[in-house]
């Protein structure tokens, strides 16, 4: 895979001693460093990262290169337009390379909905930076100064100066080999000036993907591969205490690897994988684990300090016991989330090979430098001699960060000789990778004598605090979240937490609507606290057509058994609204006739791709409202299947209407996580408009029915 | 089930035609249509999702009806012909439905597309103007992950209401 001149990861060398020029040819260089994080929502920060750099060569063409990794997201093509946009270059003149610990800046991880904000804010600067020495550039060469050039589709030119000489890109930079730094005052396109970005644009690699040339982890197959497998522990919670490798060993062509916590085997055909591992012999210890119907009560029980202690959330403000002794309404309810999978179609892959003692990874990551630093710790090597790279990949959702997979596949190759791969089974899939944590949420609230929140107490076990915090007014606010000892492995999940809280606050602020006989809308606009908030939920009522609720929900709901629900959230800088329409017939049968979803990011960069991200936002997280849950007993999981673990097909896929509201005067932000966050809350709130009956789970309705 | 999973019966001598080429192989006949097409003649188009036949990931088509290669026998693919994704096109002409998916923009990471592409192309086959609820239940067999169902049936009926499908011709 490296045919490369000469392997120094870039990203551990100064700018100046980098060799672009013998990997990429002459040209320009133009380098933004490392970035020390802004004050965050999601976190404390970090150490500086990210940042970008741009080769533009004799070619013409502009090679960028990011730390983020494009898994499905579609953020290689939106993040390709930005560069265009401020190079004034076709798309096809640019090739973005994500995630190569080799060649790109290093990068916490793909995660968080940082790619907006921040990949696509730092290639914007280094693009712009770019332009403006290729002016110069071109003023120097067309004796003019750099204000009257224009650069043109990758020509340069005098501006006004009719049948002026052209010239292009590469002829300005072939002979240089020139490397500048983004200088502190560059100013990006602004978005309202776009004529790339923010138009329709075909996503890159398309043919591939239909010709099914497109090449996934799972499917390269270099000369000599072995098939790889690991040994898992028949349950979560148990210990190896030995393994007989040796019968395994005597298989033909077949290594088998004890080293730490890792045993594994690989063979040169899978049905040899397959039968080595049964060849293994294992002893486990197993301790007893709690289950599913006592999880609730465990969790309580259970809390820790936290590994995460970003994650811990203490936000107090008033007097909340004051408020509560004051206030003449009040209601308290919890709300709980499953434990759910992320079932990534194509699951966890990886090939590792050895070229001397040069390590290449080929990796479906979201995280490949903190797999690189997994890889050498492990092996006990330096970083310098590892490369991650990210091949197209079959979705992560936040459920592929596979470092020690990784290490797995390293190990085996090391020791056999041969490039390993390791493809997951379905249920490998299932029951070794994390979950999305469960919640338990309690609430209490209070409202003063017309109707006025006055009081909030929030607190989260277990599942985290991203959007936990009220995008409405209320003077006194108690809003906290536990971290505990999770039975289950648990990590990062698209809208992870903010799912979990988004459901208990949105149901909630409904119920105490209905309390004091306000319509959920006007209910939620007379508190909200974010103008642009207020502006989505508004455009997807009016796109909705909300009926306003004047009376009360009876007991047994409405006599046509047709409800609506209204749901909003605040997330990642994005905002959403989310309205749905269901049916329940007397069989209690669930029908969803019809969702609106709106969501507000900043500056739209791709909007074909924006479409696909809130519709299949909202669709994913239709699974984990109304029926998708991992159900575990004693450390086992019980359902470790397509056919026991139901996920949304089309039959389950109501008509989706998608508001996009267009900011060209803000930033843009992440939207892979957003659109998911109002559903659930939204389907809870028309299921009690339909029926009366108030639903605090998740999922909803596990056979399809209203309980 | 593995990805990789297979038997260890002795192997004979068969011939698979797949994509109008027959593939003179030796291997055993119980092992899997996906496997076979996966690892032994590198048409890594197909893929695996679950093993299954729950997701779709690995349907192929056998003459011309969309199957679930990971839980056919390759015995039972012996004699016909067999289609995978990489065998759709016509040189550089797209079949008509790959041409919406992308003209539709009907995918995300992708992984679900040959799948749903021939699962769609059998489907056209039998019933050239399916409505949406025709299109919807005969899909209903693709599981994509990242949610795409709503475009890939714009796909599926910019096909069905194209004139050019009978000339775009299916395998
Ligand atoms: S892999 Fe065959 S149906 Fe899923
Ligand atoms: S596009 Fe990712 S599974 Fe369908």
């Amino acid at each position: 895979m490296s045919r490369l001149p000469s392997a120094h990861p870039f990203d551990l060398l100064p700018p100046a001693e980098r060799n672009y020029f013998e990997r990429f040819g002459n040209g320009l260089v133009v380098v933004l460093p490392a970035q020390r994080p802004g004050p965050s929502e999601w976190g404390r920060g970090g150490p500086p990262h990210g940042g970008a750099w741009i080769h533009l060569g004799g070619d013409g063409k502009a090679r960028a290169f990011t730390g983020k990794v494009e898994v499905g997201q579609g953020t290689r093509t939106a993040l390709s337009l930005l560069v265009a946009e401020e190079l004034h270059l076709p798309l096809s003149s640019v090739e973005l390379t994500m995630g190569d610990t080799d060649v790109c800046p290093w990068d916490m991880g793909t995660f968080g909905s940082r790619s907006m904000p921040d990949a696509a804010q730092h290639l914007r600067l280094t693009g712009a930076a770019t332009r403006v020495f290729l002016l110069e550039i071109a003023a120097a060469q067309l004796e003019a100064s750099p204000g009257d050039i224009e650069l043109l589709d990758g020509q340069a030119r005098v501006k006004g100066a009719a049948g002026s000489r052209s010239i292009g890109y590469g002829e300005l930079v072939k002979d240089l080999q020139r490397i500048e730094l983004v200088p502190p005052s560059t100013e990006p396109t602004p978005p309202s000036q776009w004529t790339r970005a923010g138009h329709p644009a075909q996503d890159l690699g398309s043919r591939e993907v239909v010709t099914g040339t497109r090449q996934y982890t799972s499917d390269l197959h270099p000369p000599g591969l072995l098939y790889g497998k690991v040994l898992f522990p028949p349950a979560h919670g148990s210990k190896l205490l030995g393994v007989d490798l040796s019968r395994a060993r005597a298989l033909p062509g077949v290594t088998a690897v004890q080293e730490e916590d890792f045993v594994g085997v690989a063979a040169p055909d899978p049905a040899t994988a397959q039968a080595a591992m049964k060849a293994l012999r294992a002893e486990w210890q197993t301790t007893a684990q709690p289950s599913e119907k006592e999880i609730v009560d465990y969790l309580r029980r259970h809390p820790t300090e936290g590994e995460d202690s970003w994650d811990v959330l203490h936000y107090e403000t008033g007097n909340v016991a004051d408020a509560f002794a004051a206030s003449p309404v009040s209601l308290q309810a919890t709300y709980t989330t499953a434990y759910i999978a992320h079932v990534p179609l194509e699951t966890h892959a990886v090939l590792a090979s050895w070229n001397g003692d040069r390590l290449t990874v080929a990796l479906g990551s979201q995280t490949p430098f903190r797999a690189r630093h997994a890889i050498a710790e492990a092996l006990g090597l330096p970083e310098s001699s590892v490369r991650v790279m990210v091949p197209p990949t079959g979705a992560g959702f936040g459920g592929k960060h596979a470092d020690e997979l990784a290490v797995g596949a390293a190990r085996l190759a090391r020791a056999s000789g041969h490039p390993v791969r390791i493809v997951y089974s379905r249920e490998e899939e299932f029951t070794q990778a994390y979950f999305r944590p469960m919640s338990v949420v309690d609430i209490r609230s209070a409202a003063d004598k017309d109707g006025r929140l006055t009081a909030w107490e929030f607190h989260n076990v277990n599942g985290g605090s991203a959007a936990a915090r009220l995008p409405y007014r209320v003077a006194h606010q108690k809003i906290d979240n536990q971290p505990t000892d999770s039975p289950l492995p648990q990590g990062p999940y698209r809208a992870l937490a903010a799912t979990a809280n988004n459901f208990a606050r949105e149901s909630h602020l409904d119920e105490l609507a209905a309390r004091v006989h306000a319509d959920p809308v006007e209910y939620r606009l007379r508190h909200l606290a974010d103008d642009r908030l207020a502006a989505v939920l508004r455009a997807v009522v009016q796109r909705a057509q909300w009926v306003p609720r004047t009376s009360p929900v009876g007991p047994t709901g409405r006599p046509d058994g047709k409800g609506q629900g209204i749901a909003v959230g605040l997330e990642k800088g994005g905002r959403v609204a989310t309205f749905a329409e269901v049916h329940v017939g007397p069989d209690r049968r669930l029908e969803i006739l019809r969702m609106v979803t709106g969501i507000e990011c900043g500056a739209i960069v791709h909007p074909s791709n924006l479409q696909n991200q809130v519709a299949g936002g909202a669709v994913m997280a239709l699974g984990g409202a109304l029926f998708e849950a991992i159900h575990f007993e004693n450390g086992r999981i019980l359902n470790p299947k397509l056919s026991e673990y139901p996920v949304p097909r089309f039959h389950d896929v109501p008509p989706i209407d998608v508001v996009l509201l267009d900011r060209p005067d803000l930033p843009s932000q992440g939207a892979g996580e957003t659109p998911l966050i109002a559903v659930a809350p939204a389907l809870a709130n028309a299921i009690y408009d339909a029926t009366g009956r108030r639903l605090r789970s998740l999922p909803l309705v596990p056979d399809g029915t209203v309980p | 089930m593995s990805p990789e999973q297979a038997s260890t019966l002795p192997r004979a001598p068969v011939s698979l035609r797949v994509n109008g080429a027959d593939h003179p192989i030796s291997l055993e006949r119980d092992r899997s249509l996906l496997n076979v097409l996966r690892e032994e003649l590198g048409l890594t188009g197909t893929k695996y999702g679950c093993g299954e036949g729950e997701c779709g990931a690995c349907k192929v088509l056998v003459d011309g009806v969309a199957v679930r290669s990971c839980i056919t026998p390759v015995g039972e693919a012996i004699g016909r012909s067999i289609t995978t994704i990489e065998g759709l096109a016509h040189g550089d002409r797209l079949h008509p439905v790959q041409q919406a998916f992308i003209d539709v923009g009907a995918f995300q990471c992708g992984f679900c597309t040959p799948g749903m592409i021939l699962a769609a192309v059998s489907l056209l086959a039998r019933n050239s103007r399916p409505t949406e609820g025709e299109i919807r239940a005969a899909m209903d067999g693709n599981i994509c992950r990242c949610g795409g169902y709503l475009r890939i049936v714009e796909a599926i009926q910019k096909v069905a209401q194209s004139p050019s499908l009978a000339d775009g011709g299916t395998p």
